[in-house]
């Protein structure tokens, strides 16, 4: 530790309580906007060490702490906050792997205002412990650090799992069950390993880098992966269970299906699914070619439709491609967006038209079939729906054309289908998501479990690795005592 | 990384490649097709599977060099590598006993329409197949063709080999002459899949086409092949890639596929340029690819 840290550190344990409450949350320093909005450069810099232990300090170590029960893995934050503080950052983020194994991936992608940070205490009366930032300090620490411990792998004990799906619940899982000497293979479509944390959230969110080590750190821990078999035509998984000798198979796929609107003009050229533009920029690295990107945005009007981390991760990049003008049009109103909070902050400082209440009903095209624009209608809030947001309704009347030379569509996505298609004693529901008990993860079919999104449609990072771990108790329960209970 | 075992020029820009890639050839069928990628900044494209051998896990595939990534393809020889690639995939042909089958397929269509041709002419059909090109450089895999049918036809556009013509005249011809035919398969540019579908569909006479719109993944998760059916979205990754031309929206079809023409036409002129230094760069990419993965393959062995 420098001096400067222990210094801090003794400042910090002689501070009382009360004057505690009263240092203001840290902020998160980053990249000018100016200058990030024409780059692919991490937004987000990362606390530097002071300022890491200075929000540590903030903590109050509440006897009971709203942030653990409003993490979805029940992240020890209290104690993890309290080794911080201690200047004992290797010994904070084991502590932090205990419950999560992606620690710098949640630190920068989990929607944190709804969960851990919203429910800690200092959060009633200013601002919440910044945990996500304190989160992303201890893993990048630990990485940069090189003191990485790999975990003790247990004996072999002679079964095989098979795990289809590299997104954060197959990585998970895979990780969690080498530990306890199963072999493990990974099977993913594509070419790369990550899932949705390749080839949809952004370099300037989340360095492929960062997955890229913790995909090899598998590695090193035995676990083997194979990329570009697509599961349900390159193999089936009674074809991995029956030939290839695999005991168990855990199904992580995803929902990746991309949504359309439906609309009339949504074939012209120009019209993109935002899963195909993420994809093409992101795992086709049509970004590292600034100068000539696969998808010419440059000095375009983009519009994006959607109100979702997809749509925002779309609309910013088209920005950073050089778009003239990049807005986001969504249905709803800036407080009903399901982004992350500070995502829709950093889109606002980049730049981004943000065109709320509204909804695209039409697209036109010129006489060879490239989009000139988007025809709009207004919308208003009316009754609450199921889940409590309020429905949009459209103005009669109102209706108007934005022009656009590039229309993303950003507005959800559906399961996956190959495997289901492909393997027809695994029971889904009437969206073709695959039914699995949300504690064991055990789906209709003996030995096949299933996890994240392909079970709960798209939600987010902590939950799909919190499913993948739950599963790997499960599997383990299963091979062990082979007993389907 | 999978090892090309055989390639062999077979026609004015057309190569074949015979490639290691176990997996898909023990689950290829006939219409089915892979996507493949050549290095780290390459698109994926895809090419139909010819022909597979299980036993010895090898696939064979058809390339006509239009494009940059089909030029430096076909740059490569047997002992190189390919970085990446996927399949089967989309729906085989649906393969049925249905009395008197056309086949015409154009240029590299050829290749594609053969496995299918096989395998109907293998159900009991009396199977003709009408295989056209510009001249004759471009007429390829003629035994082959011969072999798949029962009567073969083939058409040049200079009327250099064969009967001078495209392969709808000799269609019409057959119609013309009384002959009763129960399915139709088309597999080429789209104009003349279109052609194809203007003559039969009128007649009721059932037809698909194999549809080459632009792919991304192959498995259904962009979009970008979407193509139109009536007033429906169909991706031709999964739900394809062989439709009935009644259905088929084809001014979509070649709208679309128009869409990165300028572009395209660009990255071939710069290939052009700098053929030979792509072509190094790329082996250099493989050989570096090579010992990553067998210094990582080491690195688990020590620490396991
Ligand atoms: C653009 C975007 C931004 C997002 N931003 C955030 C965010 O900021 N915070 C957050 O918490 N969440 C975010 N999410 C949601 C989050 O990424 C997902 O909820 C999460 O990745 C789901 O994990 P998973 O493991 O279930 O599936 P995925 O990550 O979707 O991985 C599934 C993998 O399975 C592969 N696969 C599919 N079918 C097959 C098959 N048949 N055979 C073999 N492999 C197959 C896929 O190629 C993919 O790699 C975002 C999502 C998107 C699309
Ligand atoms: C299901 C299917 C099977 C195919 N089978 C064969 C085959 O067996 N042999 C063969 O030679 N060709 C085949 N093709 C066509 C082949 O994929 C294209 O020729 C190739 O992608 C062109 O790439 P390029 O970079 O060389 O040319 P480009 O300069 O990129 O493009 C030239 C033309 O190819 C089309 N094209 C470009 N990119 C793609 C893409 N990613 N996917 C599809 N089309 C694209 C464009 O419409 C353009 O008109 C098939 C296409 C499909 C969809
Ligand atoms: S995993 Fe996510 S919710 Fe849990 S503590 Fe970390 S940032 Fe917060
Ligand atoms: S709720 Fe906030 S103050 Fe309380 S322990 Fe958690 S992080 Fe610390
Ligand atoms: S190629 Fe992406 S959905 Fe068909």
């Amino acid at each position: 530790m420098s001096e400067s840290e222990t210094s801090a550190l003794e400042q910090r344990n002689t501070v009382p309580l009360k004057d505690r409450m009263k240092i203001p949350r840290t902020v998160m320093p980053e990249l000018d906007p100016q200058v990030r909005s024409r780059n692919f450069g991490e937004v987000n810099l990362g606390l530097p060490t002071l300022e890491a232990l200075t929000e540590a300090s903030r903590c109050i170590e509440c006897a009971k702490p709203g942030c653990v029960v409003h993490c979805p893995v029940g992240v020890k934050i209290k104690e993890v906050v309290a080794l911080i503080s201690a200047g004992n950052y290797l010994a904070a983020a084991s502590k932090m792997r205990e419950d999560n194994a992606l620690p710098a991936i949640t630190g920068r992608v989990c929607p944190q205002e709804n969960q851990c940070e919203g429910g800690c205490v200092l959060g009633k009366k200013g601002a919440p412990v910044a945990i996500g930032n304190l989160e992303r300090f201890i893993a990048d620490f630990e990485r940069n650090s090189g003191h990485l411990g790999l975990p003790p792998i247990a004996p072999s004990t002679g079964k095989n799992v098979a795990i289809v799906g590299s997104g954060p619940a197959g990585l998970s899982a895979a990780g969690d069950l080498v530990q306890k000497g199963h072999r493990v293979r990974v099977f993913e479509a594509l070419h790369e390993l990550g899932g949705v944390l390749i080839y949809g959230i952004p370099e300037f969110r989340l360095p492929k880098s960062i997955v890229k080590t913790e995909v090899d750190n598998l590695r090193r821990m035995g676990v083997e992966f194979e990329t570009n078999v697509v599961v349900g035509k390159s193999v089936t998984i009674d074809e991995l269970m029956h030939n290839e000798h695999f005991d168990a198979v855990f199904v992580a796929t995803g929902a990746g299906l991309p949504q359309f609107l439906g609309i009339p003009g949504e074939h012209f050229n120009g019209v993109y699914s935002a899963n195909e533009f993420l994809t093409r920029i992101n795992l086709m690295r049509a970004y590292a070619d600034v100068d000539q990107p696969v998808y010419d945005c440059r000095d375009r009007d983009v519009i994006v439709v959607g109100g979702g981390n997809t749509a925002m991760d779309a609309v910013r990049t088209a920005r950073r491609l050089g778009a003239r003008t990049a807005t986001l049009v969504y249905r709803r109103s800036q407080a009903e967006m399901p982004a992350r909070a500070e995502e829709v902050h950093h889109a606002i400082a980049e730049g981004i038209e943000f065109r709320m209440l509204a909804n695209p009903v039409e697209f036109i095209g010129d006489e060879k079939g490239w989009l000139t624009g988007a025809r709009c209608v207004r919308m208003e809030l009316g009754e609450s729906d199921a889940d409590g947001r309020r429905r949009p309704v459209p103005i009669a009347g109102s209706e108007f054309i934005l022009p656009a030379n590039v229309a993303i569509i950003g507005v959800g996505t559906n399961a996956n289908p190959l495997i289901q298609s492909s393997t027809p004693d695994l029971k889904t529901n009437k969206w073709n998501y695959i039914l699995a008990d949300p504690e064991t993860m055990r789906t209709s079919k003996r030995g096949v479990f299933a996890g994240g999104d392909i079970v709960t449609g798209s939600a987010t990072v902590i939950l799909a690795m919190g499913a993948g771990r739950k599963a790997a108790v499960s599997i383990h329960d299963y091979l062990t005592t082979g007993l389907w209970r | 990384m999978y090892k090309i075992v055989e390639a062999r020029s077979v026609g004015l820009n057309i190569k074949q490649f015979v490639i290691e890639a176990p997996r898909i050839a023990r689950k290829q069928r006939p219409g089915q097709f892979v996507i493949l990628r050549l290095h780290e900044k390459g698109e994926r494209i895809p090419l139909t599977i010819k022909c597979s051998d299980p036993a010895a896990g090898t696939v064979t595939i058809v390339v006509q060099a239009i494009g940059k990534t089909t030029s430096l393809l076909n740059c490569l020889e047997a002992g190189d590598s390919i970085l990446d690639i996927v399949g089967p995939l989309g729906h085989p042909s649906d393969i049925q006993n249905y009395g008197t089958v056309v086949i015409l397929a154009g240029s590299v269509g050829t290749a594609m329409a053969l496995p299918t041709a096989l395998a109907l002419k293998q159900a009991g059909n009396h199977v003709i197949f009408i295989e056209g090109a510009r001249s004759t450089e471009m007429v390829v895999f003629e035994d082959e063709v011969r072999q798949a049918s029962s009567e073969a036809f083939i058409m040049t556009d200079d009327g250099t080999y064969g009967e001078q013509g495209l392969v709808t005249k000799k269609l019409q011809e057959l119609i013309a002459g009384g002959l009763r035919i129960n399915f139709i398969l088309a597999v080429g540019p789209v104009p003349m899949m279109r052609a194809v579908a203007q003559i039969a569909v009128p007649l009721g006479i059932r037809t698909m086409v194999s549809l080459n719109s632009i792919m991304v993944d192959g498995t259904g998760m962009c979009g970008g092949c979407r193509v139109l059916l009536g007033n429906q979205s169909k991706f031709a990754c999964v739900d394809g890639p062989e439709f009935d031309a009644a259905q088929v929206n084809f001014d979509v079809l070649m709208q679309r596929n128009a869409m990165y023409r300028d572009k395209e036409c660009q990255s071939l002129r710069d290939f052009k340029e700098h053929e030979q230094e792509e072509l190094a760069e790329l082996r250099a990419e493989l050989a570096a690819r090579e010992r990553e993965l067998a210094e990582l393959e080491i690195e688990e062995k020590h620490y396991v």
